[in-house]
């Protein structure tokens, strides 16, 4: 799905991305704020705090996908949360009167966004190689200037500042006081005589 | 006409949209033969500034030939060829016969909402949000100028379009950034940002005189640029900006500081840098301010902090009384385009600087919407594009 775009020419891979980081702010909310209504439906009475944790952790990773500018680590991030949270469901499969189908149908789902987190990650690492790839050009020679810096400088002192540009003597840092007469010593004044 | 068109966040359009006409006496209609992506239309296209509809015309770094003038629009004919500043001024208002432009009092012609929420409306912009005025850009095969005797710059013919159209915007506003900063010679002038207004203000404080010109940047194409420019570079991802200041200052901090950087600092560099993210995508905050912050650190007391960046919104964390205890002299503001060209231009003719070297990308309209994303996103030693319309 590397670099795909749509007939209006827009990019469906980071539409799938920023898809993929809007689940994850959603779900993790969803798990902050209602960490039994999982552990209920999963079979995984007594774990709250568990899935609270992992929903900070999706929160995290949306707003990371969501808000950087290359969001393939934390697409990374994202798979190994899905290997954790398959894992955890799996736990829910074992001993008796356990809630067998909603956790296969769970179990399921996040195989599906698994493989959609992977599929992302490996596009938008691709782009990465691919930019790193394309040589950076060395602008060494682009000076602007018909001479070096060097002899450049203060060419146009001719300029005048005008007045309200110009920052007043008594403001001005202390190397400029330095120039117009003022103690030229760097050592603390002790103020003794 | 074809024109480049927002319809929202990173989506820029290569549509077919009506030719402007003459709407006010004094207008003038232009050709375009030049324009630029600039670096603040990057925050439009990251919908980061507020107050932009679908359908706008970008940009506002343009240069073309007059086609037809306005019956009141004195002193422009049919067949000059002119920049136009990327602000609109008036000429008559009080702000402008002091020679602050960017503040006209009456081109903006949404002054009301300006007025709503900035307090006191500035002056009109090109392809730039309403609450600017909303004024169709030059990415496009014509251009309506409104206020057209007053807005424009003649440029002769023995120069050519890559020399003089950055009058419109980069050039004037890095030499203003370096004249804010009313360099001495003695002066170490730090500059953080190598895009295109930090290139222009970093040759700017080189022939203004500055004793030592300091570039920071990440991107190696960009440092390369300005080190050609003769600026010290500064790899922020690579070294501490703050201890590389003062080893290079003996421990005092550069005088002078600008901010080429504005409202959308590198999002993963710094820590500060990370929350601001995380605030800007919960829409708590609406800028992500950490080269100010550094500034108003490292700058040496009562020191100059110039920042041309563009900022859009409300502001978290800034150390103000850092800026407050250390006597800190702030200079911000859009730039008085027209204050600085005449002697600009006099400086190009005589070829004491050619802003053309800052251009890496050469495009067509067509190629305008994919070029944007390569320009954010700093691909191919993207630096600074122009479009042949």
């Amino acid at each position: 799905m590397s670099g795909r775009r749509d007939a209006g020419g827009r990019d469906t891979t980071l539409a799938v991305v920023r898809g993929l980081g809007w689940f994850s702010v959603g779900l993790g909310l969803a798990e902050l704020l209602a960490p039994h209504a999982f552990t209920r439906n999963f079979g995984l009475r007594g774990h709250e705090r568990l899935i609270e944790s992992y929903g900070a952790r999706e929160l995290a990773a949306g707003i990371g996908i969501l808000a950087s500018r290359d969001p393939t680590p934390w697409l990374w991030g994202r798979v190994a949360g899905d290997a954790l949270d398959l894992g955890t469901l799996a736990t829910g499969l074992a001993g008796h009167n356990r809630p067998r189908s909603r956790i296969g149908i769970a179990l399921a789902a996040v195989a599906g966004v698994t493989l959609l987190d992977v599929l992302c990650s490996r596009a938008m690492g691709a782009r990465r190689q691919r930019a790193k790839r394309l040589a950076r050009r060395d602008y060494s020679d682009r000076r602007g200037m018909p001479r070096p810096a060097a002899q450049m400088r203060g060419a146009a002192r001719d300029f005048e500042v005008p007045q309200d540009f110009r920052i007043p003597e008594p403001l001005r840092p202390w190397t400029n006081a330095t120039q117009t007469g003022a103690p030229q010593t760097d050592a603390p004044q002790t103020g003794a005589t | 006409m074809r024109a480049l068109v927002w319809h929202g966040k990173h989506d820029i359009r290569c549509d077919s949209v009506p030719d402007p006409r003459i709407e006010q006496p004094r207008d003038a209609i232009i050709r375009v033969t030049s324009c630029a992506i600039c670096g603040s239309d990057l925050h439009l296209y990251d919908n980061v500034i507020p107050g932009m509809e679908r359908g706008d015309i970008m940009g506002h770094e343009t240069m073309g030939v007059v086609e037809e003038v306005g019956p009141e629009c004195h002193g422009l004919k049919r067949g000059d060829r002119v920049v136009i500043p990327f602000t609109i001024t008036c000429g008559e208002c009080e702000q402008c016969r002091r020679g602050n432009f960017s503040v006209c009092e009456r081109s903006n012609r949404n002054k009301s909402l300006a007025d709503k929420a900035f307090g006191h409306t500035t002056a009109g912009l090109f392809g730039y949000t309403h609450l600017t005025g909303g004024y169709p850009g030059g990415q496009a095969e014509y251009l309506r100028v409104p206020f057209a005797d007053r807005t424009h710059i003649k440029v002769p013919e023995s120069l050519t379009d890559e020399q003089v159209l950055f009058l419109s915007d980069i050039f004037p506003t890095g030499w203003q950034a370096a004249v804010q900063c009313d360099i001495q010679p003695e002066d170490t002038v730090a500059i953080w940002g190598c895009g295109p207004v930090g290139q222009m203000a970093i040759r700017s404080a080189v022939l203004l005189g500055a004793r030592q010109v300091i570039a920071i940047d990440r991107m190696p194409e960009r440092l390369s640029m300005a080190q050609a420019g003769g600026a010290i570079p500064i790899d922020f991802s690579a070294e501490s900006v703050v201890e590389r200041l003062n080893e290079l200052t003996h421990g005092k901090g550069p005088e002078k500081c600008i901010d080429a950087v504005g409202m959308e600092a590198h999002a993963t560099a710094t820590l500060d840098s990370i929350y601001d993210a995380v605030k800007q995508t919960a829409m708590l905050e609406t800028d992500r301010p950490h080269v100010l912050r550094e500034m108003m650190y490292v700058c040496r007391p009562a020191g100059v902090l110039s920042v041309p960046g563009v900022y859009g919104g409300v502001l978290d964390k800034i150390p103000f009384g850092m800026a407050m205890n250390k006597g800190l002299t702030i200079r911000t503001g859009q730039t008085h385009v027209q204050r600085w060209t005449d002697d600009l231009l006099r400086r190009i003719e005589q070829g004491q600087i050619d802003p053309s070297f800052v251009i890496t990308h050469r495009i067509g309209l067509e190629e305008g919407p994919g070029m944007y994303k390569t320009f954010r996103d700093k691909q191919d030693s993207c630096i600074k594009v122009v479009i042949r319309p």
